[in-house]
């Protein structure tokens, strides 16, 4: 074994680390989508009802 | 600084000023930190590569601890001066938290099978930590439980400040207690005792965690401000709708 799968086997802790790595990217990189996706649709939640007659009538909004 | 930005729209110009460059830096310094991690950091004489868990979990259990002082110190503040963006900083935390507590027993267990030979033990560090993760998702629930989000609020608050009293039973459990799990190497009197070349890896990871928790925060909170503001102009246009003066919260807001 040398090379690329003497790295990927972590000296036979491959079970282990790996699974670490993956379980962090997943639970940190999907609350980042999950937060990201929600702010979008608050922004244009926000857009819309900034943009509804009523309001520029009256000159609301910012 | 805190005084200045504690005005809903001066935060919005703030946040939305720093959080591209905070995200950036997130980046560049996780992707430095993961090859310092994987690829640089030799392996341990006793551990071998398991090691490598640790520049995960460590800044993880770091992070969790941090992360409960921020939303009880953010709660108290929320209580005492009633501040909107305290409660939403408060509300903004708690998922990230959970999350970062969760990353820590999932990789600690990861860890601790084939050093300890065992995936768990219901010791003091582990159990208090695993208690931790419970405070989170219980403030969360609680500040969503209630029709009022006031009343839901001011409960979560409470919840939070109670909880505090976990926080130095996780720190010094490993002193005061048996435990499988290690003391502290890093955060000790008399230094790290830690050699550089994970002392460096490790550090790098924290401070990427540090700032993900930053931008994560200020994503979360301009989210929350925006739904608020939503919620007040729905209430103003059906207010309108019936011909009944708009409430004045929701004119403030919407301001």
């Amino acid at each position: 074994m040398s090379g690329l799968s003497a790295y990927f086997a972590m000296g036979g802790y491959a079970v282990f680390v790996w699974p670490a790595y993956a379980i962090a990217v997943a639970v940190l990189g999907g609350l980042v989508a999950v937060s990201w996706r929600r702010y979008r649709a608050s922004a244009a939640a926000l857009r819309e009802i900034e943009a509804q007659p009523w309001r520029r009538r009256q000159g609301g909004g910012e | 600084m805190i005084g200045r930005l504690a005005n809903p729209a001066r935060f919005m110009r703030f946040s939305a000023a720093v959080l591209p460059w905070l995200a950036g830096a997130t980046a560049v310094c996780l992707g430095i930190g993961l090859y310092l991690s994987l690829v640089a950091a030799p392996p341990d004489y006793q551990q071998g590569e398991s090691v490598r868990i640790m520049f995960i979990h460590v800044p993880a259990a770091w992070m969790a601890l941090q992360t409960y002082l921020l939303m009880a110190v953010a709660s108290g503040v929320a209580l005492v001066w009633r501040h909107p963006l305290a409660e939403i900083a408060a509300q903004a935390a708690a998922p990230i938290g959970a999350a970062f507590t969760f990353v820590c027993l999932a990789t600690g267990s990861l860890w601790g099978r084939p050093m300890w030979g065992t995936w768990w033990v219901w010791d003091a560090r582990l159990t208090s930590v695993l208690v931790l993760f419970f405070l989170y998702l219980g403030y969360i629930a609680l500040a969503n439980a209630f029709d009022d989000a006031t009343r839901g609020g001011r409960a979560a608050s409470m919840l939070a400040l109670v909880g505090v009293v976990n926080l130095p039973i996780i720190k010094f459990s490993v002193d005061w207690w048996n435990t499988l799990h290690q003391p502290a190497s890093v955060m000790r009197l008399g230094g790290p005792t830690i050699d550089q070349s994970m002392l460096v890896p490790l550090l790098v990871m924290a401070l990427s965690f540090c700032l993900l928790f930053a931008a994560l925060l200020l994503l979360r909170m301009r989210t929350a401000l925006n739904e608020r503001k939503v919620r007040a102009l729905r209430l103003n246009e059906v207010a309108r709708a019936t011909g009944e003066e708009p409430l004045p919260g929701a004119a403030v807001l919407s301001r």
